[in-house]
């Protein structure tokens, strides 16, 4: 490998060989568009300017990196931090992405937003975006996801928010895509489409990248605040993987940092019954990217399962597919009940609820912890706060019905 | 000289437009399709676009989305479609283009797809999410001289970017008149006729206009400005009214007659 792995993708969008823009012809203008626009903003210091006052003054940025002494201490092995993404304006990562890319649709000229989302955490984080832009905003999401994710739903609609119920297939992530993607060539002079994941067509994937790549980069520098040296681990779970790769990306050339991604490994890596890509799956093409998919042996893409709405979704962004195939980043995955688990020891040892998505990454902590030395560092990306999952998770543990 | 050219050829030669018919294939079963296939031909249609099923069809409306999830329910896979095409080849030499999504191909395997599909006696295909750009850049879906690759144009489609588009074209360019999915519409778009002039302008190869049109009067005014018309969902429309009926394959002929005698008229 000639080229370092920060150097990616390509002018194309391909990430060695994944990735790339296979989209149907009514969309090419409009991403050539955004990528041409992305690529000037990029370079201008008055749009950086204005994203950082927003991440500071409005998203809260920048995030503590937390020591979890008493977790640590439990757990008898590598110091673990925190990454608090969950402390955010609406409680997750996802507003990094959706700041940016709102200050992009308004220079590209556009009256009209929409999102696809899973847990609700993109959709809340765009609908509050497009709120304060004063911006008609459209939210697709699946019907079982709108049921177990209620309270985000209603909090789309108090931003102002439409949020359409899709009904289509399993109801769930791939189908809301699916959706925005028709709305989306339906409407694409007047909208912008803020995808929500490191997914899709280029520029997606690395667009998404960049504005989560703050995260990565308060981390390195509040490490060697904190320990005076890099960490040994880095653990993020990946769904489409926009978290993990804003949380990896920055560390990619510090060859002695290893990072691991954490999938839905759901009732175990069952077909249908898990939402873990690399452990059963196969290259393919789906929603305008080229990666490692769950599909079957005639193409047609597999059912996945999730505790968690965030990560149950049948494709990895591509360049997680590229890190995988370099040995760059290593990739696992945790079980609901595992992650479960996880949701609950953080509630009741360090008084954090954290979201069922970042559950996963928490459950890998606690496996790879207690075999390190107590030199080691990890460093874990809380990706998202819980309170979006109590009532599920009330359900699945207490056995009540709570009703908001 | 292919099916498509030939049959294309033939059009010029006598001053006449085509009508390309789209069905699912394997809505509501394989058998059916044979039928309804047959049906098309008899009807007149110069061109029979086959859809291969994919579980996340996202350019297509509602109802194709739903054609493909019977079709898919029904069974219907890649290898049965093309065995399902060597029986359509023993009493019915109407072009057949393939209209599909690249994961399904790419699952298959690109080249090998091509081949068996070609041999099968498919004559074009229609990869909807695979822009020439892409297949530019991956070695892995180079072109395959055995089917012809039909391109799709879009309203959208920037003035620089359709003479790339039409130099690549193979059998006909398929114009999408509307900024959406496929569906039928009550309206038909509007600058059919500058864009199919600009695409004209630019290639030799027929522009056939699709996307939104459902009945006779539509497809007449299309047929006006193009050298064919294609219809799909209102097809595929009642083929979800009548797949249960035994006579499904009549009704679809009936239905289409009036369309292709539009057509043929201008």
């Amino acid at each position: 490998m000639s080229k370092p792995p920060s150097a990616y993708p390509d002018a194309h969008g391909h990430f060695g060989p994944y990735g790339g823009m296979f989209v149907p012809e009514t969309l090419m203008a409009a991403l050539n568009d955004l990528t041409a626009e992305y690529e000037s903003a990029r370079n201008d210091p008055a749009f950086q300017k204005e994203l950082d006052f927003l991440l500071s003054n409005y998203v809260g940025r920048p995030t503590p990196l937390y020591f979890a002494e008493r977790w640590t201490q439990k757990l008898g092995g590598a110091k673990i931090y925190l990454k608090r993404e969950d402390l955010l304006h609406t409680g997750a990562h996802k507003i990094n992405n959706a700041i940016g890319q709102i200050l992009l649709a308004k220079r590209l000229g556009k009256t009209r937003i929409i999102a696809e989302t899973g847990a609700g955490q993109h959709g809340v984080a765009t609908a509050t975006v497009a709120a304060r832009a004063g911006l008609e905003c459209v939210i697709y999401m699946g019907k079982v996801d709108m049921e177990r994710q209620a309270l985000n739903v209603a909090r789309m609609r108090f931003l102002g928010a439409e949020v359409r119920g899709v009904t289509a297939g399993q109801a769930t992530l791939k189908e809301a895509v699916n959706e925005a993607m028709r709305d989306w060539v339906t409407n694409v002079r007047t909208t912008h489409y803020i995808l929500g994941t490191a997914y899709g067509a280029h520029p997606y994937p690395m667009m998404v990248r960049d504005f989560h790549r703050v995260i990565g980069l308060e981390a390195r520098r509040q490490i060697l605040e904190h320990e005076g040296r890099l960490p040994n681990l880095l653990i993020a779970c990946v769904g489409g993987g926009s978290n993990a790769i804003g949380l990896f990306h920055p560390f990619l050339e510090d060859k002695d940092v290893r990072m691991t991604g954490v999938e839905a490994g759901g009732d175990g890596i069952i077909p249908e019954r898990h939402a873990a890509r690399f452990q059963g799956g196969r290259l393919g093409v789906l929603q305008g990217a080229k990666t490692w998919l769950l599909a079957n042996e005639d193409g047609q893409i597999q059912l996945t399962h999730s505790v968690s709405a965030g990560l149950d979704y049948a494709a990895v962004g591509p360049e997680h597919a590229w890190l995988h195939d370099q040995g760059r980043a290593h990739y696992t995955y945790a079980t609901d009940t595992e992650a479960l688990d996880a949701f609950q020891q953080l509630a009741r040892i360090e008084g954090i609820i954290p979201a069922l998505e970042s559950s996963h990454a928490l459950a890998e902590a606690i496996k790879v912890a207690p075999q390190m030395s107590k030199d080691g560092i990890i460093i874990v990306n809380l990706s998202g706060r819980g309170d979006k999952d109590v009532a599920q998770a009330a359900r699945m543990v207490f056995g009540e019905d709570l009703r908001f | 000289m292919n099916r498509l050219d030939a049959r294309f050829a033939a059009l010029k030669a006598s001053n006449q437009r085509a009508f390309v018919a789209y069905i699912a294939a394997g809505d509501p079963t394989l058998d059916k399709t044979v039928e309804i296939v047959r049906a098309l031909d008899a009807a007149g249609a110069d061109v029979v676009e086959l859809g291969l099923p994919f579980s996340d069809p996202l350019a297509d409306g509602i109802v194709n989305q739903m054609a493909a999830d019977r079709a898919i329910r029904s069974g219907t896979t890649t290898p049965k479609v093309l065995e399902m095409i060597k029986t359509i080849r023993l009493h019915s030499q109407v072009p057949i283009v393939l209209f599909t999504y690249l994961n399904p191909v790419y699952t298959y395997g690109y080249e090998r797809f091509h081949h068996d599909a070609a041999a099968a006696g498919a004559d074009g295909v229609l990869v909807l999410d695979l822009p020439h750009d892409e297949a530019d850049q991956n070695a892995e879906l180079k072109p395959c001289p055995d089917l012809a690759h039909i391109r799709l144009i879009a309203p959208t489609t920037p003035a620089q970017r359709v003479p790339v588009i039409a130099a690549r074209a193979e059998g006909f360019i398929y114009y999408v008149s509307r900024e959406g999915v496929t569906g039928a519409q009550s309206t038909i778009a509007t600058g059919i006729g500058e864009m199919v002039a600009s695409i004209k302008a630019a290639t030799q190869v027929p522009v056939c206009v699709g996307f939104g049109i459902s009945n006779p009067e539509q497809a007449a005014t299309v047929a006006g400005m193009a050298d064919g018309v294609v219809v799909g969902s209102a097809i595929v429309k009642l083929i979800e009214k009548h797949g249960a009926e035994p006579d499904v394959a009549a009704k679809v002929g009936a239905f289409v007659k009036p369309l292709v005698e539009a057509v043929k008229r201008v």
